[in-house]
């Protein structure tokens, strides 16, 4: 008998926005806003500070509860779980801080093994070759004792990263990976997320404003102004646009004068 | 002026509901043993040289002050007893509480007000951490430990610091000074006034807990968040300590309350 055709993988949907406002002291800061991820791809937010972009993240971590509208991760609506099943939604969630948001009172190592002590039964020689290959994966190995006041802003954001990856995430949420950055450890950043996309499927949502940094890592890029979704895509489908915000957004950001609407 | 009240009313309203949060969580799992011990340390061991210190420099000026008062009745014998007195029943709990106020109220606003700017609370609740449990209830529950502790150890300090002062002038020995002391002095009158000096950690712990995990503003609203700690802890402290001291009072005279 003749084989059948092969299925075609239905892609799966990791993250949904659907309608989500979000204000502070009256200022609307997301105003019906709505996309998605699929499951094994990064989706690159951009746009101008103040903008609503880490509201996005920390609306998806559920560290912030959105005013209206509805957030799924995984098919789970974040609103309707109780603080325990928060909790299990978010070990399966790594967090990127813009500033890396590392605990200053712990050394690099017990940043990195903390998640593994709450979450985990590993025993201590396990806790401490896991975090060795974390910190190998970020080429950070040979500084397991360094306190976080002592590392560059881009070993911290390493340090971050290899923190937010510690339990293993199926979902990776970043926060202007390239903020403070010269554009090599910019680069370097780049390619470890791209090599984590690639090697581990994890899906990735990546707030920054540096364009050549979403058109790298970015399968999808959504571009937010004033609260509002302008655009979402493809680079090549951005840089088609005529929008003038997207327009602007992706010439300024190559190297040419920004003017006008940004 | 209106604006101002309404915005005190607002904050106690705010500080209320924290407190009765985290009574409700204290009894709550995960109960973050190892966390509370480490701010056992934290809060009350590093506090000991202060406290030692305190206690020591008031029990000297205390006896030199009972000391001239009680010469003019020639009653120098009861000098041990009334200075015993004044450091249990009052003087060594009330200082206990101003001193940790002062120094762990401002360390725990300070802290928890630069993690809170700098997003080490979202990071701990990114990794799947109640954040509310693992630093404001281990560090309420660690003060209301420690404050009873602290404050015995203060009487204590006292008590030899009077020893030291009295010794110099009279020459009375260790031995028939404490005996004196403790003469005057019930098992109740100890620990009634000890045991309320964990309704003193209760209020240093969740104020400053408070005030730092809902800093705002920078490095600016850290200091601020410190500052305010020490202030409004001290405050109420004060004012609580009136309420407590007439409870006291009515309790062991069998008074109905």
């Amino acid at each position: 008998m003749a084989p059948g055709p092969v299925p075609m993988s239905v892609p799966v949907q990791a993250i949904r926005f659907e309608s989500v406002s979000k204000s502070f002291d009256g200022r609307r800061v997301l105003d019906n806003v709505s996309f998605d991820v699929l499951q094994g791809t990064a989706c690159c937010v951009m746009g101008r500070s103040g903008t609503g972009k880490s509201v996005t993240l920390k609306l998806l971590m559920g560290l912030l509860k959105p005013d209206s509208g509805r957030i799924y991760v995984n098919d789970t609506e974040l609103a309707a779980l109780d603080s325990r099943e928060l909790v299990d939604i978010r070990k399966t969630m790594g967090f990127l801080f813009q500033y890396s948001a590392l605990f200053d009172s712990l050394s690099v190592a017990e940043n990195i093994a903390f998640p593994l002590r709450r979450h985990t039964r590993l025993t201590e020689g396990e806790i401490q070759a896991s975090v060795r290959e974390r910190l190998a994966e970020v080429g950070l190995e040979n500084e397991l004792e360094k306190m976080p006041l002592d590392l560059s802003g881009g070993m911290r954001k390493r340090v971050g990263l290899a923190r937010a990856l510690a339990l293993k995430p199926s979902i990776l949420l970043v926060d202007e990976p390239s903020s403070g950055l010269d554009p090599i450890t910019t680069l370097e950043i780049d390619n470890l997320l791209m090599n984590l996309k690639e090697a581990n499927q994890t899906t990735m949502v990546v707030v920054t404003h540096n364009v050549p940094s979403a058109r790298r890592i970015g399968d999808k890029l959504v571009v937010l102004h004033e609260g509002h979704i302008v655009m979402q895509g493809k680079a090549e489908e951005l840089d088609r646009s005529k929008n003038e915000v997207v327009r602007q957004f992706m010439e300024s950001t190559e190297g040419r004068q920004t003017h006008g609407v940004l | 002026m209106t604006a101002a009240f309404r915005r005190l009313c607002s904050e106690a309203g705010l500080l209320s509901v924290f407190a009765s949060r985290t009574v409700r969580a204290v009894l709550r799992r995960p109960f973050e043993l190892r966390e509370i011990v480490h701010q056992i340390v934290e809060i009350g061991w590093r506090s000991l040289p202060l406290v030692v210190m305190a206690g020591l420099a008031t029990g000297v000026v205390l006896s030199m002050h009972t000391r001239a008062t009680m010469e003019r009745f020639g009653a120098e014998a009861m000098i041990p007893t009334a200075l015993a007195i004044a450091l249990l029943s009052e003087t060594g709990p009330l200082i206990t509480g101003l001193l940790v106020a002062g120094r762990v109220g401002a360390g725990i606003g300070a802290e928890l007000g630069g993690m809170r700017v700098t997003e080490q609370i979202d990071a701990l609740e990114s990794l799947a951490v109640d954040s509310f449990h693992y630093l404001a209830v281990t560090r309420v529950v660690a003060c209301m430990i420690a404050m009873p502790i602290l404050t015995t150890v203060m009487n204590f300090s006292g008590l030899i610091g009077g020893y030291l002062a009295e010794t110099v002038i009279s020459g009375v020995s260790l031995r028939v000074y404490l005996g004196q002391a403790f003469q005057g002095i019930a098992f109740a009158d100890y620990i009634l006034p000890t045991v309320k000096t964990t309704v003193f950690g209760f209020i240093i712990g969740t104020v400053s807990s408070y005030l730092g995990y809902t800093a705002t503003g920078g490095s600016e609203g850290v200091g601020r968040a410190s500052t305010r700690s020490v202030v409004v802890s001290s405050m109420l402290l004060i004012v609580v300590n009136v309420v407590l001291v007439r409870i006291i009072q009515m309790w062991l005279r069998g008074q109905s309350l």
